[in-house]
């Protein structure tokens, strides 16, 4: 990671004007979203979006090609090129020919993709952003930090100055006041522009038409008071068909700013009189810039179903702390992310993919259906593939694929970590580890590991057979789970089986990269975990449960090999959480908790993989209620405790934020008791409560469960 | 549909109003004109852009006052007040307006002014967006704008804040008298 890049980390997350903004905002966005969204089939919807950007994305030619006839046919110019130098040139010759002096332009993310103010204003022409945010980063010399609101950074005083600087005059803060500044220093440049620049929201290939959305109100002076009209459009904003506007008219202004539609929307097809009495001198063009070359790489063809709605940007628990400028210059957030990996270079996402905590909010409110976090591990995997893995991690993954090694390690560090263990943690670390002790304790590791606890367990007689995972934080740091959660299956019935054999379910690797490495440790987990006929294979764990599941098919198809694909589908289908399976074996009635029994309030908090990737949030809720507690819900019961494996070593400083946030929602319920799936959350939020004292009890539903079981 | 038309146009600070007949239309343009302080000089014009409520319509029964003007010119729009022009439909579940705008005079009344008077045909109201889109043949409407409330901002600190470079108020004038669009 770069310095630079480390250094624009810290001083966003110790800018407190942008993180309370943004802060304030996301939790605005979240109940305005839903607000919009009521009484529509938010999956349906974006169903249907997905299905026709997609058909567009792979029709791109065929599409551009109709939109240029339909659209010359009606008067219009339209200009196609990959090459952004040459867009450039085009709209510079247009500029020239026409003795174009001054510019305005509304908002357009694609010439900001190809730095087109500055080339203009280069060669002499007066360039103006007349969209309010864009017109004040223009004034402040920035780039915009978010796709919708480019100027969300910045503070009404820092506003203030920056117009009084322009109108020469002393304003104070207030914004109605500055908004009419703004409309008064704007109107004179609207009219006396010869040229007006917009983007395009959406270009229809049946009829040649590009749909312009603000709120302002700024793209209709644009595309009317000029004589000359430039759209610059990226051909992923393709459609096919005149009728494809409305699902899209639907979900982009609910998702980008929760209104059910912007103040302004036109749809232009070809040429208009001007006031003059001439006609439009219209111009269309259609830009590649390696759109055709993500439409034909299979990973990366579904990053064209973006309708430029930033909700990603608005619900990442990472954007929230760090703002968009960490990101880059043009695209931010997560799509940002594959964007500039894309339209600039993959060099230039090295850093910024690192961002990504992989928690999954982005992925359930998109509404071209894209799989972001899928999409950011992929650019990862190209990076590790493209430079290979740090040195620090190839030695560690070296280690954690060979199991024998790992486990002697791991056993060796129950011991080596001793000096710096007081109680149940770890609160200091030497040198350079020192900064994961920094807000939070980690546990220490078992004296005793799971592997070993297990040969002393006495099972009863079983009619069936459960093959436990445990993954490494329940074997090394929390075996007293796993005793939990035999005790539980054991009283359905269900004789517990441990192939010594099992090894880290790769998570580790695959979130860095190391694709390999994963597939190693998917083997070895197959081999393992098949080995034993067994009606279930349960996991306490949702990342390692998320790995079997999912992950070892997908980690084998992204590499391409074909081997142990059948095997990892089978271990697949009979992978299940804990929760499910005793949820399960209650409502069977194989397994009673005891009745009627007032165990006091509870909040739970659901784990980013238990969640938004096996849809499990109601089961352990029911369970725990059954059992006898009380739950109360904390506010952001579903956002990322910041754990997320080994991103809370590598990005403590974005973390440790996150994780403080959790603490003080968990503390605001009042609850003394906070419930959770996963032991990655359990280390994370226990260490966090350890290091501030608090007697808030972090427990795994497990053990809670275990010990209400019927007699 | 009217109702939910109101209710979601209301819903956006639009100011939303039914009535019979063109002459009451009239009436409260005469008066909301008045009130508004319309008159002869720069900042105070008051222009209406033509449209099916206004042909054939004798010019005596019109309100005579100072600065309303029937002409539309670019100079003028720049220094008018309030621009009066006529919508072609409306969608029910979003309150917006919708105007075959490829005449430039239509746009100018509405996005130059400060207040934007809308009338609208109350038959001329459609349930969505789908719909519209089946009615409208593009290739007759080179210019298709959809209006939404006032125009509106959240750049500075997200905050709600109306009339940015398009008109502060939207008055929205139904009229039942006038035949569907189309």
């Amino acid at each position: 990671m770069g310095t630079e890049f480390k250094e624009a980390i810290h001083e966003a997350v110790n800018n407190a004007n942008l993180t309370g903004a943004l802060g304030k905002f996301s939790e605005a966005y979240k109940v305005n979203r839903a607000k919009a969204y009521e009484g529509i089939d938010f999956e349906e919807l974006r169903g249907r979006i997905a299905e026709l950007k997609s058909f567009a994305a792979s029709h791109l030619e065929e599409l551009s090609a109709q939109f240029e006839q339909n659209a010359t046919a009606l008067g219009a110019k339209v200009f196609r090129t990959c090459d952004p130098a040459m867009v450039r040139e085009y709209i510079l010759q247009v500029a020239r020919d026409n003795n174009v002096k001054t510019v305005v332009k509304s908002k357009s993310m694609a010439t900001e993709e190809i730095h087109l103010n500055a080339y203009l204003e280069k060669a002499g022409i007066s360039v103006g952003e007349t969209d309010l945010g864009e017109w004040i980063i223009q004034l402040a010399g920035q780039t915009p930090s978010h796709m919708v609101l480019p100027a969300i950074h910045m503070t009404k005083e820092e506003v203030s100055d920056l117009f009084s600087k322009e109108v020469n005059e002393r304003l104070n803060s207030d914004i109605p006041r500055l908004v009419k500044v703004a409309r008064e220093r704007l109107r004179p440049m609207f009219l006396a522009a010869d040229m007006g620049i917009s983007g395009g929201n959406i270009a229809v290939a049946e009829t040649g038409s590009i749909v312009l959305m603000t709120n302002e109100g700024n793209a209709r002076l644009v595309t009317s008071l000029p004589r000359i009209h430039v759209a610059l459009v990226g051909i992923e904003k393709l459609i096919a068909s005149y009728a494809d506007i409305a699902p899209i008219l639907k979900a982009l202004p609910r998702s980008a700013t929760a209104q059910l539609l912007t103040s302004y929307v036109s749809i232009i097809t070809g040429p208009t009189p001007n006031t003059d009495g001439s006609m439009k001198d219209l111009h269309i063009i259609l830009m590649d810039n390696r759109r055709s070359e993500m439409a034909a790489d299979p990973k990366f063809k579904q990053a064209l179903q973006c309708i430029r709605c930033a909700s990603c940007l608005n619900v990442c628990q990472v954007f929230r702390l760090v703002g968009g400028h960490v990101f880059g210059k043009v695209y931010t957030g997560g799509i940002g992310t594959i964007l500039t990996a894309w339209f600039d270079e993959l060099k230039k996402s090295e850093d910024i993919q690192s961002l990504c905590i992989q928690c999954g909010n982005c992925k359930e409110v998109c509404p071209g259906k894209i799989d972001i976090p899928d999409l950011i591990m992929e650019i990862r995997r190209r990076l590790v593939q493209e430079q290979g893995l740090p040195l620090l991690q190839k030695a560690i993954y070296s280690v954690v694929n060979n199991r024998r090694l790992f486990h002697t390690m791991l056993r060796a560090a129950s011991l080596a970590g001793k000096p710096f263990t007081s109680g149940k943690f770890l609160r200091h670390l030497p040198l350079f580890l020192a900064d994961l002790t920094d807000n939070r304790s980690l546990p220490a590791i078992a004296a005793e590991p799971f592997r070993d606890l297990f040969k002393k367990i006495r099972q009863p007689e079983c009619t069936e057979k459960a093959v436990f995972y445990a993954g490494c934080l329940i074997d090394f740091a929390y075996p007293e789970m796993g005793a939990a959660l035999i005790k539980i299956l054991n009283r359905a019935g269900i004789e517990v089986v441990f192939p010594e054999e099992q090894t880290c379910c790769g998570a580790p690797a695959r979130y860095s990269g190391a694709y390999e490495v994963a597939a190693g440790n998917a083997i070895d987990n197959i081999k393992a975990l098949l080995s034993v006929d067994a009606q279930y294979v349960v996991s306490a764990c949702p990342t390692c449960t998320v790995a079997l599941s999912h992950e070892f098919i997908s980690t084998f198809e992204s590499l391409g090999q074909t081997e142990w694909l059948p095997q990892a589908r089978e271990l697949a289908a009979k992978t299940v959480d804990f929760s499910t399976l005793v949820k399960k074996l209650v409502d069977e009635g194989r397994l009673s908790l005891k009745e009627g029994r007032q165990l006091g309030r509870i909040t739970y908090h659901d784990s980013c993989h238990l969640k938004r990737t096996l849809h499990v949030a109601e089961q352990p809720r029911e369970l725990l209620g059954k059992a006898g507690y009380e739950l109360t819900e904390m506010f952001e019961c579903d956002t990322c405790c910041g754990m997320a494996g080994s991103y809370s070593i590598k990005m403590p400083e974005i973390s440790t934020p996150i994780l403080r946030r959790k603490l003080q929602n968990i503390k605001d319920t009042g609850a003394s008791l906070v419930a959770m799936d996963c032991p990655g959350c359990v280390m994370q939020i226990r260490g966090g409560f350890d290091q501030d004292d608090s007697d808030i009890k972090v427990r795994h539903t497990v053990e809670l469960l275990a010990e209400q079981l019927e007699d | 549909m009217y109702q939910q038309f109101k209710a979601r146009a209301d819903g956006v600070s639009a100011e939303v109003y039914r009535f019979d007949t063109k002459t009451a239309v009239l009436e409260f343009v005469r008066q909301f004109l008045l009130e508004e302080g319309v008159a002869d000089r720069r900042g105070f014009y008051s222009l209406w852009a033509k449209g099916s409520f206004l042909n054939g319509m004798d010019r005596q029964t019109l309100p005579a006052i100072p600065g309303l003007k029937f002409e539309v010119t670019r100079e003028l729009a720049a220094d008018a007040r309030i621009g009066i022009s006529q919508m072609h439909w409306a969608l029910a579940d979003t309150g917006t307006l919708v105007q075959d705008s490829t005449a430039i005079e239509q746009r100018l009344v509405s996005s130059l002014s400060s207040i934007h008077i809308a009338i609208a045909p109350t038959a001329g109201i459609l349930p969505d967006m789908p719909t519209l889109l089946a009615t409208v043949n593009p290739k007759k409407c080179a210019y298709l704008a959809m209006i939404t409330g006032p125009s509106r901002t959240a750049d500075i600190e997200r905050v709600l804040t109306i009339g940015v470079h398009g008109p502060e108020r939207l008055i929205i004038l139904f009229c039942d008298e006038l035949g569907g669009a189309g």
